[in-house]
């Protein structure tokens, strides 16, 4: 299938229609609000960070601009600093407001859906787009080498042995996912990489759409075509990732065209594996360009336009459909994203229309679940005596790490990850229970596997004392088409298999209640 | 000679119990206990006269000599399909030669000398050989009845063989010595006697870029053969037909052609090979005229109804039998498709058939089946260096295997004889991990790859399979394959040094994938390869100035780390490209 037709039946996919995909008919059905209301309800969900990765040294004076320093900026950079009365302002303040090209990310921010930490960095900045790009990726010290990555550690402390025993019940799918990059260095455990790699969107389809790209008519182009699809189906996650994309979707209209928006097109693709059931706890998208030396604004145009103005609209614009889609899929209360970028910019412009590399910049962390406002001060901004200056670290990226680690993923011990003690930032409503040792929010630990199944699949679940127990089952229209369990359950962790006999194939509901508590899960028959 | 099977599994079972690499362990019962032919030897249907899948591109080009420019890309070619995986300085010193006519000349001049047969490596925490001491070579001592040592030299034996496939020179005898392996297959794991296999093994070695008739008749008397196809038990009054059959089936007539040999043909030739047995002391045959059928063999109109006349001297009477089967058309045809499918392509289609086999078998039979001027004519012509047909050859496990460490100029790390014997053990197994171990062929017939019909090389790739071939390249570019005392890994910086520029990133790309895959890589996936040197990064300074930033001061652990990382993820990933397992 090439991208067009999987693209064509992705949008098919919204208006219910079957398709036969890989010699299975899926009904991908829309989430209805019953659907939506139990999946939320119950939480059968893990929380999910998504990174944003702007390759490059963000000039975050000109994305997130301190306009009390308007004055002495626009000495340091004449023709760079956007015009005061075009500076987008955001609710609360008068100090600080966005980039002309951010409408969607303002929006966001007035909404509540934005904290701002200022000034991010590390001490003793190293200058080098790489060492600082794997300073970022390992949370390492400025003067450290490390190989493994802050979230592959995190990712072999929660799951621990990987990748032996993997996938298995209760981690059924790839711990993480990286789109548009090949293994970061974050995502590097040790020994093993923790993550798997789409190298881009087009590479996404072809491995989830059963034809790879096409190879050249010889001997050669054909045994290509046949390993390459051997090692498609040969990928542990196929099945998992597959699955999750045939089902899942995107309900938001604000996702520019493909190809428009090349990480809207990234991030849509994450939308689709959470919408299609993907416990994977943590993805990685990327987009470049930010090292603008020469010509960040357009000589003519003036400062509002060129490309520093473009990848700001494009990193505005994904992420505003992005978080549209994830509030209508129902998966906004558990999914955060967060901007970084391996360093700011100087604060001077220089003689190309442009910046040189930067220490400190401001982290964007999105998400219904994140406490809104701005973390920090503006930088204050020095005399320019050599055009070299940038803005001082205000807060370390190992603390940020620490409070995603900590109120986000709920690690009791966020300095186990990464070797010392940072300070907690108030970014991220903890995790309801206020119990910061487990992943997850449900109390019964509710799961199935394999899924999606064909004949039998088993239900896990944890009591935390013994009781009577029912496991129901719904179809989309919240009928319920089966009982699968009713009676005493003891203490500990259970299992009960179903086998389906006369489901048609599609997506269910199936919901645990123990008294007045109750989780719900997602199946889906193949 | 009693059967070893029990101590052979216990062999296995302790091999398994010290823990090789979760992914080389092979449970005991695996291995194939059966050495009689089972019927997946026979699925593969005759060669009918007209071969062809419509959905299997044709490759093009005859025999005549190539006389085209000789560039890098031919000389890799070369190397990839007669060696098992192309080194940067062996590529040089090809393309140096000036001509493919030079080239092909080169890879098939062996060393006059065949390598020094293997020691004692394998005395260590679990096993001490009571008879040889370390260092020593084990190749001429008595069979050790209780089984025991056997087992440690075959491990010995195998492991020797792939350290000369790692470490041989640019010529081609190496894998002529794996194309008769596979030819005349046998399994060590049954016939489990070091000395024996190693002398069989040395003899395909020696034999290599010989002569076909002689070599059929040196493997005819040699123990290894003997006892596996039961040659030793053929007797006047109970003649054995095994090897008999096997001779014609296997080995000589084939079964490509609708005009076959009869049963009856069958029994004959094994009368005719009665009396043969193995001196168990020095595991060389002899003949004994007491078991020999001396009454004249009567073979059917197949043969031109040749009359084999009875002689008390065995080997008159196996000459004669090697004439009448060497008379036949379809013992050159049979041998030319299968050199052809083990270098070439697996396809042999009408215009192959008549372009490329048929005059190719009228060669060996002009030269009285001397190797020589066959493979020369083969390697030389425009038809091997045709462009469209490169790189549609699947790499075997031991291509694999031994390709990865080739490409990257590894050798087996030999701190201790210990750390080399489970080096090599290491990697034997990681190979039987994607299907394939010397010495261990499934059966009689070899491995599928290079048989069975319509699936051939296909044959090699599996979800499983794929993935250890992965798993291995990952470990060396990553990590390490370690011993007690050794580390088996890729100097990354080393590889990228050899190169003309290392600090532009496209010419390195460029060059590190002439090297290593068989055609050109689309643009995408170049831009991806390069995103990995620069992170990302749009600018191709940053890798040059980090580069440089390295050779000026290479003791600086951050910058050599900076950029061994990069080349590490870049190679890792070129490996774990499809590209990669085709040549």
């Amino acid at each position: 299938m090439k991208r067009r037709k999987f693209l064509q039946y992705a949008g098919l996919a919204a208006g219910a229609a079957t398709f036969p995909l890989n010699g299975f008919s899926i009904n991908p059905l829309p989430r209805l609000p019953f659907l939506q209301a139990l999946a939320a309800s119950g939480n059968p969900y893990e929380r999910v960070l998504v990174l944003v990765q702007l390759i490059g040294g963000n000039d975050g004076l000109n994305t997130f601009i301190p306009l009390d320093q308007y004055d002495k900026l626009a000495g340091a950079r004449p023709d760079l600093l956007i015009p005061e009365n075009q500076v987008l302002s955001i609710d609360g303040t008068l100090a600080n407001g966005l980039h002309p090209s951010m409408a969607h990310l303002r929006n966001m921010y007035n909404d509540g859906l934005v904290s701002v930490v200022q000034s991010v960095g590390y001490p003793n900045q190293d200058y080098s787009h790489f060492r600082s790009t794997d300073i970022w990726m390992s949370a390492s010290d400025s003067e450290e080498f490390l190989e493994t990555g802050w979230l592959g550690r995190y990712l072999m402390s929660e799951y621990p042995g990987y990748p032996t025993g993997y996938p298995n019940p209760d981690m059924p799918d790839p711990l993480a996912i990286q789109i548009g990059s090949i293994i970061s260095l974050a995502l590097m455990g040790d020994p093993n990489p923790m993550g798997f790699a789409i190298s881009d969107p087009d590479a996404f389809y072809q491995f989830i759409s059963d034809f790879p790209e096409p190879a050249p008519n010889t001997p050669y182009g054909n045994e290509l075509e046949y390993i390459r699809l051997v090692t498609n189906q040969a990928e542990t996650y196929y099945d998992a990732i597959k699955g999750a994309a045939d089902v899942g979707q995107n309900l938001s209209a604000m996702y520019p065209a493909p190809g428009a928006n090349r990480l809207a097109d990234q991030l849509k693709i994450v939308a689709q594996l959470i919408s299609g059931g993907l416990k994977t706890p943590v993805y990685i998208v990327t987009l470049d360009g930010f090292d603008t030396h020469s010509e960040q604004i357009d000589m003519t145009m003036g400062p509002t336009v060129g490309n520093h103005a473009e990848l700001l609209r494009l990193l505005s614009e994904a992420v505003g459909a992005f978080q549209d889609d994830l509030k209508l899929i129902g998966a906004d209360d558990r999914v955060a994203g967060m901007t970084f970028s391996e360093f700011g910019r100087t604060i001077a412009e220089n003689a190309s229309f442009g910046t040189d590399h930067g220490a400190g910049a401001p982290v964007f962390v999105f998400g219904k679940k994140v406490i809104p406002g701005i973390i920090g001060t503006n930088p204050d901004i020095p005399q320019i005596t050599n055009g070299s200056e940038d803005v001082p670290m205000q807060h370390d990226f190992r603390s940020v790490y620490a409070s995603a680690l900590q109120d986000w993923f709920g690690i009791e011990n966020p300095e186990s990850i990464l070797s010392e003690t940072y300070p907690i930032l108030p970014i991220f409503e903890a995790p309801v229970s206020g119990v910061h040792n487990t992943r997850g929010i449900d109390p019964f630990a509710l799961g199935n596997f394999p899924n999606p199944f064909q004949g039998a699949t088993t239900i896990r679940f944890t009591m935390p004392e013994s009781a009577q127990a029912r496991i129901v089952l719904y179809d989309p229209s919240g009928r319920l088409v089966d009982t699968v369990a009713d009676r005493y359950f003891a203490a500990g962790e259970n299992q009960v298999s179903y086998r389906n006999n006369s489901l048609p194939a599609g997506q269910y509901v199936y919901r645990l209640e123990v008294g007045t508590k109750w989780a719900a899960g997602m199946m889906l028959v193949k | 000679m009693p059967e070893q099977t029990l101590s052979r599994r216990h062999f296995f079972r302790d091999l398994a119990a010290k823990g090789l690499p979760a992914l080389a362990n092979r449970p005991a019962g695996s291995l194939r206990d059966d050495k009689s032919l089972q019927d997946d030897k026979r699925d593969h249907p005759a060669l009918a006269p007209t071969l062809r899948w419509d959905d299997k591109p044709a490759v093009v080009g005859d025999l005549t000599p190539y006389n085209g420019p000789w560039t890098p890309e031919l000389a890799n070619h070369l190397l990839r399909r007669l060696t098992f995986g192309a080194r940067k300085t062996e590529a040089d010193q090809i393309l140096a030669l000036g001509s493919a006519d030079a080239a092909v000349d080169f890879m098939l001049t062996p060393p006059a000398s065949l390598p020094d047969p293997p020691v004692n490596n394998y005395n260590g925490p679990d096993f001490t050989d009571p008879t040889i001491p370390p260092g020593e070579t084990w190749v001429n001592v008595p069979y050790d009845f209780t089984g025991e040592a056997e087992g440690y030299r075959i491990e010995s034996w195998r492991g020797w063989w792939l350290r000369h496939m790692i470490q041989e020179p640019a010529n081609i005898r190496e894998k002529m010595t794996l194309f008769w392996h596979n030819h005349f297959a046998i399994q060590a794991s049954i016939v489990f006697v070091g000395r024996a296999m190693y002398q069989h093994n040395q003899l395909l070695r020696a034999d290599a870029l010989g002569n076909f008739k002689t070599l059929v008749k040196d493997v005819t008397l040699d123990a290894s053969m003997l006892f596996y196809l039961n040659g030793y038990l053929n007797d006047k009054d109970a003649p054995d037909e095994n090897y008999a059959r096997e001779l014609q089936e296997l080995f000589t007539i084939g079964k490509d052609s609708p005009d076959q040999y009869t049963e009856d043909d069958v029994v004959a030739a094994a009368r005719v090979l009665t009396g043969w047995r193995i001196n168990v002391v020095d595991l060389t045959s002899f003949f004994d005229p007491t078991a020999h059928d001396t009454t004249d063999k009567q073979f059917s109109n197949f043969y031109n109804n040749t009359t084999i006349q009875g002689n008390v001297n065995g080997e008159v009477e196996l000459d004669a039998l090697l004439d009448m089967l060497f008379a036949k058309n379809q013992t050159a045809e049979y041998i030319c498709r299968k050199l052809y499918r083990f270098f070439v392509y697996y396809v042999i289609d009408d215009a192959v058939e008549t372009d490329v086999i048929q005059p190719l078998a009228q060669i060996m039979r002009d030269n009285n089946y001397e190797m020589e001027p066959v493979l020369s004519t083969l390697f030389k012509s425009e038809h091997f260096f045709e462009a469209y047909n490169m790189g549609g050859y699947i790499k075997s496990p031991v291509d694999q295997v031994v390709g990865v460490m080739r490409n990257f100029n590894l050798d087996v790390p030999a701190s201790t004889l210990y750390d080399e014997w489970l080096m090599l053990l290491y990697l034997n197994y990681l190979g039987n991990a994607m299907q394939m171990m010397p010495g261990e062929p499934p059966n009689v017939a070899g491995w599928p790859a290079w048989r069975q019909a319509p699936q051939y090389y296909r044959n090699w790739i599996t979800a499983d399979t794929i993935r250890n071939r992965n798993v291995y390249s990952d470990i060396l570019s990553l990590y390490a394959l370690q011993t007690d005392n050794d580390d088996l890994t890729i100097d990354h910086i080393a590889f990228a040094e050899q190169f003309a520029n290392p600090e532009d990133p496209n010419l390195l790309i460029d060059d590190t994938l002439r090297l290593l895959l068989p055609q050109p890589l689309s643009a995408i996936k170049k831009g991806l390869l390069k995103g990995i040197l620069l992170s990302g990064q749009a600018t191709d300074a940053y890798w040059t100035s980090a580069w440089i930033a390295y050779q000026n001061n290479p003791t600086d652990q951050m910058a050599m780390e900076t950029v061994r990382f990069r080349l590490s993820i870049l190679h890792k990933y070129i490996m774990s490209l499809p590209e990669y397992q085709l040549i």
